[in-house]
């Protein structure tokens, strides 16, 4: 059901939803390796390009060095009730890998996960941040106690540490911190679902998206704007669905320009990784030029997402 | 649970207006050494309530806060080992956070405080 090489825990009874991102189905976009991630399987075929042994070891040396900045799938811990890495969870940390010299530049004090899951996300942040050593500290949250636990485990198991709560999106938290938080990241439930799934017990909460998959996110954004500091940056998971261009818009009206740092498409859907930050607060100038006009790829939204967009 | 996270925790219960800080119950606890970051000290500090981290830290048996600081404070290498000890390196494990307002408890298992409400308190 994962894929070959892929975690084996099988989910039962997510369904599928027309036009939705199966969160189940193997992805044959993003091959895994046996480190379950997609950086493992990154490595060029010697035999498929001319390559000398020195760029082999270069390019071998690159792609270790990105293997060991992500959280590593053997030391995830799992539960029957607690979402799986996955593609989405894949994309989001890419994003986050492709950021990784902002990010450093960036200097984030206070970082937050919403909807820790597995602890696969938070755990591979706080690796690839890690030369910024003890002058960064993390929290994350998930609705789902399980999900709580399993993160702290992962993030154990990686030596690690987090502030992990469990709780409603950042519900008692977001009073206190408002502003304080320089980096959030949130794989929100997306999948559209019946209104009713939205917020269950268990598994179901991670994925239970409502109507065209935005309830929880719509609830998610006033509260990432309370929390982010002036200088804070959001990244989130979308998929086609979503309409990403709608929450771009909604976000710009807020005062947010955006990117789109990853985007991957599966034979039936379009995930994006979208990072937000307040126009006008030009941290970097790799950033300053952005907005989300001119980086949204609308004719490829169009091509591969027919009508579900 | 650090301490630092029951200075950022307040009861989220509908209708609750002082629901901070919460009472720390503590029925476990264990310290975990970190190396100091004077920088993120004084960059936390001012956003810090620090009755209730003097108030956290004695329920935990940590005595050493004053119980006020300001800013100036900050100069002090001892007041930063201090107020780094009670911030960062006590773990709270099992207990519990009571809400000062209507005597809520809020349960802390293997660390991790649940502000999950039940349906009647959204």
């Amino acid at each position: 059901m994962w894929g070959p090489g892929g975690v084996t825990k099988p989910v039962g009874g997510i369904p599928r939803f027309p036009g939705s991102f199966d969160r189940s189905s193997p992805a044959p976009p993003f091959p895994r390796g046996d480190a379950g991630h997609p950086a493992a399987s990154a490595l060029p075929e010697p035999s498929s390009r001319p390559t000398c042994g020195c760029e082999y070891f270069f390019l071998l040396q690159a792609s270790l060095m990105k293997l060991s900045r992500t959280a590593k799938i053997g030391l995830v811990s799992c539960h029957p009730e607690v979402y799986e890495p996955c593609d989405d969870s894949f994309a989001l940390v890419d994003a986050l890998l492709a950021d990784r010299e902002h990010l450093i530049e960036h200097r984030p004090r206070l970082c937050m996960e919403l909807g820790c899951g597995s602890g696969y996300v938070i755990s591979s942040l706080a690796i690839m941040l890690g030369e910024l050593g003890c002058g960064v500290h993390y929290f994350a949250t998930d609705i789902n106690p399980d999900a709580a636990q399993v993160t702290r485990e992962t993030l154990e198991a990686h030596g690690l540490h987090a502030e992990v709560i469990s709780t409603d999106i950042a519900s008692g938290l977001q009073k206190r911190l408002a502003g304080m938080i320089d980096v959030v990241v949130v794989n929100p439930p997306y999948v559209p679902t019946p209104e009713e799934e939205v917020g269950c017990k268990g598994i179901t909460a991670s994925w239970a998206g409502g109507e065209n998959g935005r309830t929880v996110i719509d609830r998610i954004f006033p509260i990432a704007d309370e929390l982010l500091s002036e200088k804070g940056w959001l990244y989130m998971v979308t998929l086609t669905a979503n309409n990403p261009t709608q929450v771009c818009r909604m976000m710009k009206e807020k005062g947010y320009a955006s990117r789109i740092v990853v985007q991957r498409s599966t034979e039936e859907e379009s995930l994006h990784v979208i990072k937000f930050w307040r126009d006008g607060v030009i941290t970097n100038s790799a950033e300053g030029s952005d907005s989300w006009f001119s980086q949204f790829p609308f004719k490829s939204f169009w091509r591969s997402s027919g009508s579900s967009a | 649970m650090r301490l630092l996270t029951h200075n950022m925790l307040s009861c989220n219960i509908k209708g609750v207006a002082n629901g901070f800080p919460l009472r720390l119950e503590a029925e476990k606890w264990v310290e975990k050494e970190v190396e100091l970051n004077a920088d993120f000290l004084r960059h936390i500090f001012p956003k810090i309530e620090w009755k209730a981290l003097a108030g956290a830290a004695r329920a935990v048996g940590y005595g050493e806060l004053p119980e006020e600081a300001d800013a100036a404070m900050l100069d002090s290498e001892d007041f930063l080992r201090r107020f780094h000890h009670a911030l960062l390196e006590i773990h709270v494990e099992e207990g519990a956070l009571v809400c000062p307002e209507t005597g809520r408890g809020f349960p802390i298992t293997k660390g991790i405080p649940n502000m999950l409400l039940h349906e009647d308190e959204v």
